[in-house]
């Protein structure tokens, strides 16, 4: 079985965002970029299934710019067999990513494709779940616990009730929460090795996908800052101050 | 004619409270709108529905294969009556979350996500980055709109109506590639934490399950829902559906208490439109202090049990 894996070039999750002056998007010069905290875990997930003898190759996709090649390499460094850039200079939005990502699976023919349940910048949490609309196959989202048996998926995903657990017949979508794994470091012999590895750059164009019903997104502004509080001494003054303004 | 639906969450029991809150939104889109619950055995739920204030009609749609919240199952039945709406408004909620795209994309739409504020029927407001940047959506007129509606930012609209409930045949069968396997809530009696007017939350600084407790012990005290920061469920301290924050819940309570949370980014979104933000953390210089209404650098293993005596 092969399995695919979605990766997005995003602001590092550490980076501190900030707005630019003229509302026109959030400063990404010469800020750290990185794969999406909840990609990496799709990751590291898929190369454990192949670890565990239940997959025989792992590929990573993304979509964007040359510059996410670099997010490919981490992947591959990670262990993936090899990656794929559907090259775009557009940013996209879910719906095409998810028709894109379709016409991959039509090639590819994977067992199984497994995404991050949102991207860090966006906040969307669309594109799996729309992926496996489109390819008229089960969705399995937020998944914190996998298990493989056959062809049938058990996945346990987290709910604001708790833990539900779905079974899925695969091929099958999944999309990643964070306690499903912690990713592994890559280590340097493993980036050398990634340079190696195929990489194959495939044009929107050539995937016969365009941007239809698009968004339009502007006016990007920063929240409204809450107004500075006040530090007390002790628990009376908390308290006193919880009674004073209503709260308790 | 524009007309919006709205897809209503439930458990089976109970109508979710962020039916309302869509409600609201769908209000300020300024067009009639009608409420469908999907599911078995829903008579009262629907009755709730009904009585939300604006809602013209309560759809029902009562099939066994609808009991539990399966997207694909549900999106069927939303994608085949969707012909009859200009908007289709799902809440923020993980089961809206899980649905709505799917719908989305089987109407061949965007989805606006997480709504804040409506500016008219096609230009929405919402948060990115997990809050740290606001934004201007338009939406295509010519499109149906499929979103979901950030609860936190909504009032739940009031109880005061009376719509009518018309029983309809669900369309589809039922999905033969995904089955429901079983639900485990962690939770206890406590307040719902996506509408709780109060929340007590405890972070790492707890250091144990047990240490858990005192949290739990003050939320029942000032009737409070308990809340928890990621590295405290990482940590295995209490269930995953206590998580505020980015990947867990975005709550707007009038009250937030957190104990022993330093106040990652990822966190603070969660509870940035919380009406007061007390903070106690013995690190002074914890980010959350930044944001707190009021503060406290202290030890929460003191200050906890004062409390306690004090609100007693």
């Amino acid at each position: 079985m092969k399995i695919l894996v979605g990766i997005k070039r995003v602001v590092d999750y550490n980076v501190r965002i900030r707005v630019k002056p003229d509302g026109s998007g959030v400063d990404t010069d010469g800020v750290k970029m990185s794969i999406n905290p909840f990609d990496e875990i799709a990751l590291e997930e898929a190369l454990r299934i192949r670890e565990a003898g239940n997959a025989d190759e792992v590929i990573v996709v993304s979509l964007g710019g040359n510059e996410c090649q670099q997010q490919l390499r981490t992947g591959l460094a990670m262990g993936a067999d090899r990656a794929i850039q559907i090259d775009t200079s557009e940013k996209q939005q879910p719906l095409t990513i998810a028709r894109a990502f379709l016409k991959v699976i039509e090639k590819e023919q994977p067992g199984m494709v497994i995404l991050g349940k949102q991207a860090i910048d966006g906040d969307n949490s669309q594109t799996a779940q729309m992926l496996a609309a489109l390819w008229d196959r089960p969705q399995a989202t937020f998944a914190s616990e996998m298990t493989l048996s056959g062809d049938t998926a058990t996945v346990v995903r987290e709910v604001d009730a708790g833990l539900e657990t779905i079974e899925v017949d695969l091929p099958a979508v999944i999309s990643v929460d964070l306690r499903l794994n912690e990713p592994r470091f890559v280590k340097l012999p493993d980036i050398m090795k990634a340079k190696r590895k195929p990489l194959e750059v495939i044009s929107m164009d050539e995937l016969e996908v365009s941007a239809e019903n698009d968004l339009q997104i502007s006016h990007y502004t920063p929240p409204p800052a809450r107004s500075k509080g006040i530090m007390v001494e002790d628990t009376a003054q908390l308290v006193a101050e919880l009674k004073n303004r209503g709260l308790v | 004619m524009s007309r919006t639906l709205i897809i209503a969450e439930h458990d089976g029991n109970n109508l979710n409270p962020s039916t309302a809150k869509c409600a609201s939104c769908a209000a300020a889109l300024g067009h009639p709108f009608d409420i469908v619950v999907l599911g078995t055995s829903i008579n009262d739920i629907a009755g709730e529905a009904a009585s939300i204030e604006g809602a013209a009609t309560v759809i029902t749609i009562d099939a066994d294969h609808l009991a539990n919240p399966l997207a694909v199952n549900h999106a069927a039945e939303v994608v085949a009556m969707a012909d009859n709406y200009t908007h289709i408004l799902g809440p923020s909620t993980t089961v809206g979350r899980d649905l709505m795209p799917r719908i989305a994309a089987l109407l061949g739409v965007n989805q606006v996500s997480d709504i804040s504020d409506v500016e008219d029927a096609y230009h929405f407001k919402r948060p990115i980055y997990a809050g740290n940047a606001i934004v201007d959506v338009h939406a295509p007129e010519s499109a149906t709109l499929v979103a979901t509606v950030r609860v936190a930012s909504w009032k739940a609209a009031g109880a005061g109506g009376s719509a009518a409930v018309e029983s309809r045949a669900a369309s589809a069968a039922a999905s033969s590639h995904t089955r429901f396997v079983k639900l485990e809530s962690g939770g206890g009696e406590r307040p719902d934490l996506q509408t709780a007017t109060r929340v007590v939350s405890g972070g790492r600084a707890l250091a144990s399950k047990e240490n858990f407790d005192l949290i739990y012990e003050l939320a029942d005290l000032i009737g409070g829902g308990a809340g928890a920061s990621r590295a405290a469920v990482d940590a295995g301290y209490c269930p995953n559906d206590m998580q505020v924050g980015q990947t867990g819940k975005i709550i707007s309570p009038d009250l937030y208490m957190a104990f022993g949370i330093s106040g990652a980014i990822q966190h603070i979104t969660g509870i940035k439109d919380a009406g007061t933000i007390v903070a106690v953390n013995k690190d002074a210089e914890a980010p959350i202090f930044e944001i707190a209404d009021i503060g406290l650098a202290a030890d929460l293993f003191t200050v906890i049990p004062e409390l306690k005596q004090q609100l007693g």
